[in-house]
């Protein structure tokens, strides 16, 4: 057909010879009381999160993941309406793409590093990274919280939302790559620089393009060419001190540190000039 | 600054017909007809009418007419009225010419150009009045081999793994028009037909109120755009189908903008964002830039519901459209969606509109041909969307290869709506388009639903007529089956694309 006669295989790339659940669950399962470790060494995504399913169902709430290397969606099948109490998820080592994906209230703590979109169109819970997370991360993030101790790649925070009492909260300990905040329309996202030298500013550039909505909090500096036109930098009032005071506060039980001494950086909250970014480019 | 620009329509009003009812006033959302007690006299601000008949059609005395005003600029086959209307209009703005509704342009419309066979002397036709017509059929992907095991007592059972499928009584789907864009009423309409005639209703990118969940759920395709507006786990598991939205007919490449003023409390509420804020859907799917991340939000998406329902993908008619369809099959998609270019919109910019995009005929040829050749038709459901305007272009559409089809303008006329083409205004007067509770009260949901389940059924019977009429007793045997099509008034590589023959051969 395409004048080569070139044959177009189909590869099913996740779904080819799974082993069941059960099968799994006696084989790489080990409960005691209402804890289960589990071992998800050379499983495949859907493997791995089949066994997660059937382990919560069968009554853990608090499961811990050996062995995990790429594997995908970790708590994104985990939406179980009949389900009273939400899970506590450890994982060690490294999980894939598209960690607590529409996360609706569960707690996940990474002992690795997260690849990319760490907590996409996540919904409520929380995500602790020890370790750093890829491009995407919190990508229309509309409630919960995701903690990363390291820095976050490229495009974190876009279109990050809120509703009702819904206000996502991400917190990075270093520092972000480009578009961060693009298209930002709620929610608070504090960046804090921890491992850059003095006077040697974040790595973002393009910061909140097109943001009409939420804060940024920095700590340490930024050129002004690094910000996106619909950005507006203003000092922290009384109100944003206490926001930051209380997260930072966080992000040292979860990952050790001393508050105070980070608090006493210096920090800016950047915030959208308009609601409307896009509102006068229009002839009617 | 002043426009310059001329009136688009003549306002006439037969004053011996006219009894001052002052209707004509009440209904004109633009505020076109004003009455003056003191002359007890009329005055029509001409500039203002969008011609959208509204006043004409509720009139009880026919006094009124709104036609178009076509000659007032000298007439010039290059130089246009509307090309130089929308000169004057940018030269007083400096702004993106804005528009709604399909593209109203004159190019060639396939389906015009085709017609169908019919039985005659070798084989009869069926009279579907007497003899059982099949129109349902099923969306999302079929096993490669359908192997049959037997019980130890004999019985047979299937012993390929199906996937998750969903039936529609007819072929006909109601497109995604997003709750935001249209009134309320009018969402609620197209679930309420959706829900009688046993087919579906796409949600658009504005969410599902959770007041509808329960009832009309089983007839949703939810979808999940770059905004990912009102998406969460109990949304997408509210759904029969879920679609990923990646492009639009009426403005392939470009995102979508609800203003800030359209967004009320309960758009807000249902879209999940700050009530107030411009709703921007930006152009890409920011965790999208390959084939292997759209198959990760593929995979995240049957994940986040268990593996139960099947995930679409909608794209716009572009070229190397069978290319992409070919990644979109591969990535894991269950169903390709493609709208072509003549598909509504709510608001998009005129150039983008009318210029940008391919015909729904060609592109729906065209990947139904290349998946075939390539071995993965039957891994996905074909979705053709966009101008589709009768029964006749959506039976065509299924003999070019579409497993059903979705239909949207058309639907919108059946509620009232006249293609004055100023959706992106909000101030539509028949209460479809709009937010304003003045003007959306003027649409009953419950009627507005029959008149669309009226016109699915009227579709449904046209539909069975040709089919009985071709010889054939189930739609899932037209599909792709072109030998049914010829073309008439067609270049040779329009055949060729089309892969259909000509008249006489």
């Amino acid at each position: 057909m395409n004048g080569l006669n070139v044959k177009f295989g189909y590869r099913d790339v996740f779904l080819g010879d799974l082993m069941s659940a059960d099968m799994l669950y006696d084989a790489r399962v080990i409960t005691n009381g209402c804890r289960a470790t589990i071992d998800a060494r050379g499983l495949k995504h859907k493997e791995l999160n089949d066994l997660l399913r059937e382990t919560v169902l069968r009554g853990s709430t608090e499961l811990v993941i050996d062995n995990v290397f790429g594997q995908r969606y970790i708590g994104t099948r985990l939406c179980l309406p009949q389900l009273d109490k939400k899970i506590t998820i450890e994982i060690n080592k490294f999980p894939g793409s598209d960690l607590g994906a529409f996360l609706n209230g569960h707690r996940i703590i990474v002992h690795g590093n997260a690849q990319d979109a760490v907590g996409n169109t996540m919904d409520a819970g929380k995500i602790v990274v020890h370790g750093r997370a890829g491009d995407v991360t919190a990508m229309s993030m509309r409630g919960g919280q995701i903690f990363i101790r390291d820095n976050a790649g490229y495009r974190t925070a876009i279109h990050m939302k809120e509703y009702r009492d819904k206000a996502p909260v991400l917190v990075v300990g270093g520092t972000a790559q480009d578009f961060l905040g693009e298209y930002m329309a709620g929610g608070m996202v504090l960046l804090l620089g921890l491992n850059l030298k003095d006077g040697e500013p974040h790595r973002a550039h393009y910061i909140g393009t097109g943001m009409h909505g939420g804060v940024i909090y920095l700590r340490g500096c930024l050129m002004e060419n690094q910000l996106g036109k619909e950005v507006g930098v203003r000092p922290l009032d009384e109100r944003d001190w206490e926001i930051v005071g209380h997260y930072v506060r966080e992000y040292c039980n979860h990952f050790g540190g001393e508050a105070n001494e980070i608090l006493s950086g210096s920090f800016q909250k950047l915030i959208p000039v308009s609601l409307r970014p896009y509102g006068q480019i229009y002839a009617y | 600054m002043y426009s310059y620009l001329l009136p688009e329509f003549i306002i006439e009003r037969r004053e011996d017909r006219c009894i001052r009812c002052r209707v004509c006033e009440r209904q004109c959302a633009n505020k076109v007809h004003l009455y003056d007690a003191e002359l007890d006299r009329f005055f029509s601000s001409e500039k203002d009418c969008v011609g959208c008949q509204r006043c004409v059609a509720l009139c009880p005395t026919d006094a009124l007419y709104v036609r178009p005003r076509l000659a007032d600029y000298r007439p010039n086959s290059s130089w246009t009225r509307d090309k130089l209307q929308n000169l004057k209009k940018q030269a007083a703005t400096g702004g993106v010419i804005l528009t709604g509704s399909g593209n109203d342009k004159p190019y060639r419309i396939y389906w015009d150009h085709l017609v169908l066979n019919a039985s005659q002397v070798t084989n009869p036709s069926i009279d579907p009045l007497r003899e059982p017509m099949e129109l349902q059929t099923f969306l999302g992907r079929k096993p490669d081999t359908l192997k049959i095991d037997y019980n130890s007592d004999g019985k047979p059972r299937v012993a390929s793994e199906l996937y998750p499928n969903v039936p529609v009584r007819i072929p006909l789907l109601l497109s995604a028009m997003s709750l935001g864009a249209i009134s309320y009423p009018a969402f609620k309409a197209l679930a309420i037909a959706a829900k009688k005639a046993g087919v579906l209703f796409n949600t658009g990118e504005g969410g599902l109120p959770e007041q509808m969940r329960e009832e009309y759920a089983n007839n949703a395709v939810v979808q999940c755009a770059s905004g990912r507006f009102g998406v969460d786990a109990d949304y997408l598991n509210s759904a029969r189908i879920i679609e990923i939205k990646i492009g639009q007919g009426a403005k392939p490449g470009i995102g979508g903008h609800l203003p800030g003023e359209k967004v009320s409390d309960f758009i807000a509420e249902t879209r999940m964002i700050p009530r107030g804020t411009d709703a921007l859907s930006p152009a890409p799917q920011h965790d999208i830039y390959s084939i292997e991340d759209l198959s990760m939000l593929i995979y995240a998406l049957k994940e986040a519901t268990n593996y139960t329902k099947p995930v679409a993908v909608k794209i716009a008619a572009v070229h190397n459209v069978a290319a992409i369809a070919s990644g979109i099959v591969r990535a894991g998609a269950d169903i390709v969606t493609i709208d072509g270019i003549r598909g509504g919109t709510g608001a998009a910019p005129l150039a983008t509109r009318d210029n940008v995009g391919i015909p729904l005929e060609l592109a729906l040829a065209a990947v139904d041909k290349r998946l075939r050749d390539e071995g993965i038709r039957h891994k996905c459901s074909i979705m053709a969307a966009g101008g589709i305007r009768s029964s006749a272009d959506a039976i065509k559409a299924i003999a070019l290869g579409a497993d059903a089809v979705y239909i949207a303008t058309a639907a919108l006329v059946a509620m009232g709506c006249t293609l004055c083409h100023k959706c992106y205004t909000g101030r539509c007067n028949w209460g479809i388009c709009t937010q304003d509770p003045y003007l959306t009260k003027r649409l009953n949901p419950e009627l507005a639903g029959q008149r669309l389940l009226n016109l699915l059924r009227a579709w449904s019977h046209e539909i069975q007529e040709m089919l009985g009429g071709l010889g054939v007793n189930a739609i899932e045997s037209l599909r792709a089956n072109r030998e049914h099509l010829r073309g008439v008034g067609l270049e040779e590589w329009e055949l060729n694309v089309l892969g259909v023959k000509g008249a006489g051969e």
